[in-house]
């Protein structure tokens, strides 16, 4: 889609360069489109600007115009004479207006963040070595910047509550809080949850819940991601690990089709923390708690480790060469899943052209929060509608093929992570049929198949998914899956080699780019390597009709049949 | 049928109760009511107990964490009981040049009370607050209600003992001192 | 220049058979200005009060006209008018007067503005100390509505306006414009920060307001009399009307006196009017406009040039009394307290004194004057206690130049300037403190 509207744009001087910003920026972010720097803790760019912390002060000047004429005043060089004003503008508060002209570098701003540095740090306790925020702390970056380098407070630092559980997920110390109040605003004007507040005043302020009251709504986390001090910490990941020892790697969280973008941080192939990655199309800078939690799932105890038959463990070569048997012995029934990658959907439709058979599908829907959590609690749901597995939005209910099993005219059914006893069928129906189950994790479904292949959890594997926006996005590999689990793509695509009777071909995310390419006229003109980070909109002109079961999210609205 | 409801709140009277109801619908926003709805509490009960707070916070549809943050952020709000008699004196620059510190010292040890706290008995407390804006006749003592003005420290002990003495009768505010 | 009190708004005040009932007021010739007022253009009336260049008389000075005219009358949204009687600026006690002893004047200046600016509502906040003031005012609005000078109505127009009470209850912060709206709003008062919110435009739940202080509203009422023309006359160009000066410290008649700017000095005040010093004492410091103000060395020499152009060289006696003059001097009239200090005074005790007010009354709200002004304080207390270093006076001068002009109020200046005036003034003082190893303290 693109932007009817023209942004007005000015053009506003920073240390001496032109930038055209649109209208009404503010100067932090304009400051950025030239790498510069402006260092702030109480601004954030999706919460509304309060102006307490005054380390944004910069010098502001106006060029400067005849009053009578209206003509630019110009120095004898030939260029604008500027009018500066003597106090510094705070700029995360002053909008980008023509003729601006701004000195981030000045004398006046340099003694300006060195005083805001040093009062900042007079009162704060001395805890960089038990303090979790060390190696992402803004106030131990900005006082190595812009500080002062040395101490001149010898007085008494003041006291106040420290490590108080404010919530099941969320850990204070008051003693660290710089008050620059992005926790409050986020609950209030994000969450609606208005749970957070300061009591006393002056110096002693300090950062509390009522008493009696917890934060333990849905996004407490965020509390923690958008501190810049160690005040919130996360109960999770606390002392578990020093950031800097962590490796960041791009994801996608699997809890909704809201697609959150997400960064995990792991170490040696162990995942510590996922906090959200900025993506303004989709979830701002936010993540729900219970989306975060889903790495825990790589190492619960559930994990299906090994291909099993009939519940004895067989190698993995053993579990796709008796597949490849199984599924020409009789009517297959294929039901794949929303949590399936659109590139092992695609793989998963060329298997069933090796056999034809029906294909069935369940929704996973409960009930949306309105913010980040969509009513449809799958990822990717769309794929499955793009590679054409399947051609309407699923139901709740496996009913119909229930009956199919009952009459006799179902042998095989294939399973892709799904738990068929929660959707009307029995495990006694199962146990009538072969049921070749593929999943990450242990449930009645695997426990009664003849084959269950284990496979990997989306932190351990790369591809994509399209989110309700119909937005395509990538995810990459950050941690290797438990030993001997190949890649899904792998284990299908092993499969349809075996029932084409051909030798193992190998296959690859790009070598099915090309396939999907090719195929599918979406993706005609993409390859997982030019998906940017921030996904891409695919054409969603065909599924107008259609009655998806999502609500409204933030950065969503759910199209009503009408407006269709 | 004409059903009143009549609202019921143990910690206050029912004049108190009636002022509250009066007093919300005069301003243009419900949440400006909570200092006056404070000081009603304060003024009845001495203090403002948790309950209070959660009961104004239903009350004005706001969140218990924003009232208790301006029962802590304002000094003449009181979180628990004092004593029975609140006397302040001011420490400011203009009443500390007339000896309000000494002075202040002088009533903690006449009337047996320590400074922000409450005398044994239960019936003084005394606070050194800021400038209670009648300078010009420093120094300044607020009893309860009423200023007293030039209490210097010579005074002190007359002053004392008519405190203790308007205390110990009942009779408030009775002894008149304002020269 | 005679130094004898020109009493406009103190006319009645001390007068023995003065009360401060609506009868009282009304047989003194009481609302007849309003009556007066209300037949007028709105318009006409604001005019004269921009014509008058009454300057506000709170502590700022700013322009009362040219701050009306900086309503935002497009937006359709109610405009408000506050009152703020929160006087807690040390030294200052003249609203006080006015309050407890002629509460009518200030309604009616308050009615008249509300008529000129087309309020929808009016609030008085008086601080919550004045328990007294706050039932004198309710009485007061109260018989006045009786009369119909409050209310619907007024004085039988079509206009009509209100006025509700609110009691703060003891935080200087909300003498501050944005932090008293913040207060009313009933949130804590964290003043706005300006840009965006100034509040003209986004005053009072987000709608235009004007915030006056209690003496302000009176001269606006005189105004309305005699018209702006006439109230030039009074006082000198840019300086005009009468301003109630308080005097407290250290001399022989402390109390308040209402003088025409300029017309009375500095010493005339101190010597003339108040009595002078205590004998055997000599003047070391004056501060002229509540403690936010820089302090004024009795020994030194006023040189320099006034906004007129012309030159000036004075001693402390010769500063004329008004808003100019002290700022040309280096500091400022504020609120018209003047607190003088005879040489028994000890400095840095002094200083020690208005830090921790200020310490004691910061809202908490932005980095510097938090952090500064506790820390200012535990400076100058460790110093009065005998601890004292002799790099203190120049820490603590860098301290206030790190505050000032760096916060989102003005009480960024108000807690680094007397720090800054003191330290720079009287710098032996402070330094020759780190010898004295004494603990005792000649204040406290």
């Amino acid at each position: 889609m693109s932007n009817q509207q023209q942004v007005e744009k000015v053009i506003v001087n920073i240390d001496g360069i032109d930038v055209p910003v649109p209208k009404g920026t503010n100067i932090i972010e304009a400051a950025a489109l030239v790498n510069t720097e402006i260092p702030h803790y109480c601004y954030h760019p999706k919460l509304t600007v309060p102006g307490n912390c005054r380390m944004c002060l910069i010098e502001m000047g106006m060029a400067m115009k005849d009053r009578a004429t209206g003509q630019p005043i110009l120095e004898s060089d030939g260029t604008p004479k500027i009018g500066w004003i003597p106090r510094p503008a705070i700029a995360c508060a002053t909008q980008a207006a023509p003729g601006m002209y701004i000195k981030t570098k000045s004398e006046l701003v340099k003694n300006c963040q060195k005083g805001v540095m040093e009062f900042l740090l007079i009162n704060h306790p001395l805890d960089c070595p038990i303090c979790d925020q060390a190696g992402e702390c803004r106030l131990q970056e900005f006082s190595i910047e812009y500080g002062r380098g040395y101490s001149r407070f010898v007085e008494n630092k003041i006291v106040k509550p420290k490590r108080t559980l404010i919530g099941p997920r969320v850990m204070l110390d008051d003693e660290r809080c710089i008050l620059c109040s992005r926790c409050i605003r986020f609950c209030q004007e994000v969450v609606h949850d208005d749970v957070l507040g300061f009591i006393d005043r002056g110096s002693y302020s300090t950062l509390t819940t009522y008493p009696g009251k917890q934060l333990d709504n849905n996004y407490s986390l965020n509390t923690v991601d958008i501190c810049p001090v160690g005040a919130l910490t996360s109960t999770d990941f606390r002392f578990k690990m020093r950031v800097w020892f962590l490796k960041k790697t791009n994801s996608i969280c699997t809890e909704s089709s809201v697609g959150v973008n997400t960064e995990v941080w792991s170490r040696e192939g162990i995942i510590y923390r996922i906090t959200p990655r900025r993506n303004d199309d989709v979830n701002d800078t936010w993540m729900s708690d219970s989306g975060r939690e889903l790495y825990k799932l790589i190492e619960s105890e559930n994990r299906l480790r090994k291909a099993r038959s009939h519940g004895v463990a067989i190698s993995l070569d053993e579990a796709h060469i008796r597949c490849a048997e199984i599924l020409p012995t009789g009517k297959t029934v294929y039901i794949g899943s929303s949590h399936m990658s659109v590139e092992e959907q695609f793989l998963f439709k060329d298997l069933i052209v090796q056999h034809p058979g029906e294909v069935y599908w369940v929704s996973h829907v409960d009930e949306g929060d309105n913010l980040l959590i969509s009513s449809d609690r799958t990822p990717n749901l769309r794929g499955a509608l793009i590679t054409g597995l399947i051609k309407d939005v699923p139901v709740d209910n496996l009913d119909n093929l229930a009956k199919l099993i009952e009459n006799g005219e179902v042998q095989n059914i294939i399973v892709y992570h799904e738990d068929l006893t929660r959707y009307g069928i029995s495990e006694s129906q199962l146990k009538k049929l072969n049921v070749i189950y593929l999943g990450t994790h242990v449930n009645p479904t695997s426990e009664v198949a003849r084959i269950a292949i284990p496979t990997l959890m989306v932190f351990e594997k790369s591809g994509t998914f399209v989110n309700q926006q119909f937005r395509l996005q990538k995810f990459v590999q950050a941690v290797p899956g438990p030993i001997g689990i190949m890649p899904d793509i792998n284990t299908l695509n092993r499969i349809i080699s075996l029932l084409k009777k051909e030798n193992d071909t190998f296959s690859s995310i790009k070598l099915i780019w090309r396939q999907m390419q090719s195929s599918i006229p979406q993706l005609r003109d993409l390859s997982f390597e030019t998906i940017p980070d921030g996904g891409i909109l695919l054409n969603a002109e065909d599924y107008g009709a259609f009655d998806f079961p999502e609500g409204k999210t933030l950065h969503f609205e759910a199209k009503t049949k009408s407006q269709v | 049928m004409n059903v009143t409801v009549k609202i019921f709140y143990m910690n206050l009277s029912d004049q108190s109760l009636e002022k509250i109801e009066n007093l919300i619908p005069r301003f243009p926003l419900k949440q400006s009511a909570v200092l006056p709805l404070l000081h009603i509490f304060q003024e009845e009960k001495g203090f403002i107990s948790k309950n209070d707070i959660e009961w104004i916070a239903n009350k004005l549809d706001m969140q218990p964490i924003n009232v208790y943050g301006l029962v802590t952020f304002y000094p003449m709000l009181r979180e628990s009981p004092s004593g029975k008699r609140q006397i302040k004196v001011c420490r400011t620059l203009s009443c500390a040049l007339k000896g309000s510190y000494k002075l202040c010292q002088k009533l903690q040890e006449e009337l047996n009370c320590p400074l922000d706290g409450t005398s044994h008995d239960g019936n003084y407390s005394i606070e050194f607050v800021e400038c209670l804006a009648s300078c010009g006749t420093a120094p300044i003592v607020q009893v309860d209600q009423k200023l007293y003005e030039n209490v210097s420290l010579e005074k002190a002990t007359d002053f004392a003992n008519a405190i203790r003495k308007e205390t110990e009768t009942g009779k408030e505010g009775n002894f008149n001192w304002n020269l | 220049m005679a130094a004898t009190e020109t009493r406009m708004i103190l006319k009645y005040v001390d007068q023995s058979e003065y009360d401060n009932s609506i009868d009282c007021y009304i047989r003194h010739g009481g609302y007849e200005v309003l009556k007066k007022a209300v037949q007028r253009k709105p318009e006409e009336l604001a005019q004269e009060v921009t014509d008058s260049q009454v300057r506000g008389r709170g502590g700022a000075g700013f322009p009362a006209g040219m701050k009306w005219s900086f309503l935002d009358r497009k937006s359709g949204k109610p405009i408000y008018l506050i009152c703020n009687a929160d006087e807690s600026e040390p030294g200052t006690f003249k609203d006080r007067q006015i309050i407890y002893k002629d509460p009518h004047q200030l309604i009616e200046g308050m009615m008249i503005s509300a008529y000129a600016t087309r309020t929808k509502l009016a609030f008085i906040y008086i601080r919550g100390e004045m328990y007294d003031g706050a039932r004198i005012l309710e009485k007061a609005i109260e018989e006045a509505r009786s009369k119909g000078f409050v209310g619907d109505n007024i004085c039988g127009s079509d206009y009509g306006c209100d006025i509700i009470i609110y009691r703060g209850a003891g935080a200087y912060i909300c003498g501050e414009e944005t932090g008293l709206i913040e207060s009313l709003e009933g949130k804590r008062p964290y003043p706005r920060i300006k840009p965006p919110y100034f509040p003209a435009v986004l005053g009072l739940y987000q709608c235009p307001t004007i915030v006056n202080n209690v003496e302000t509203f009176c001269h606006i009422k005189i105004i309305a009399e005699i018209g702006g023309k006439e109230f030039l006359k009074i006082g000198t160009p840019n300086n005009t009307g009468t301003r109630i000066w308080c005097v407290s410290g250290d001399v022989q008649k402390p109390g308040y006196y209402e003088f025409p700017c300029a017309a009375i000095t500095l010493g005339e005040l101190i010597y003339e009017v108040c009595g002078g010093l205590f004998p055997g004492r000599t003047l070391k410091a004056v501060i002229p406009g509540g403690s936010s103000a820089k302090v004024l060395r009795a020994d030194e020499r006023y040189k320099g040039k006034l906004k007129d152009g012309s030159e000036f060289d004075w001693s402390i006696n010769d500063i004329p009394l008004d808003f100019d003059s002290v700022a040309a001097c280096g500091s400022m009239s504020g609120s018209g307290a003047v607190i003088v200090m005879d040489d028994t005074r000890d400095m840095v005790e002094v200083l020690g004194n208005i830090n921790e007010f200020y310490a004691h009354e910061s809202c908490g709200q932005c980095t510097p004057c938090r952090e500064g002004s506790l820390w200012m304080k535990k400076i100058t207390t460790r110093m009065s206690y005998g601890d004292a270093r002799p790099e203190d006076a120049d820490l603590l001068l860098d301290i206030a130049k790190q505050i000032e002009g760096r916060t989102i109020c003005a009480f960024g200046e108000a807690c680094a300037w007397p720090t800054m005036s003191f330290v720079s003034k009287f710098k032996d003082e402070f330094v020759t403190k780190a010898q004295n190893k004494s603990t005792q303290n000649s204040l406290i």
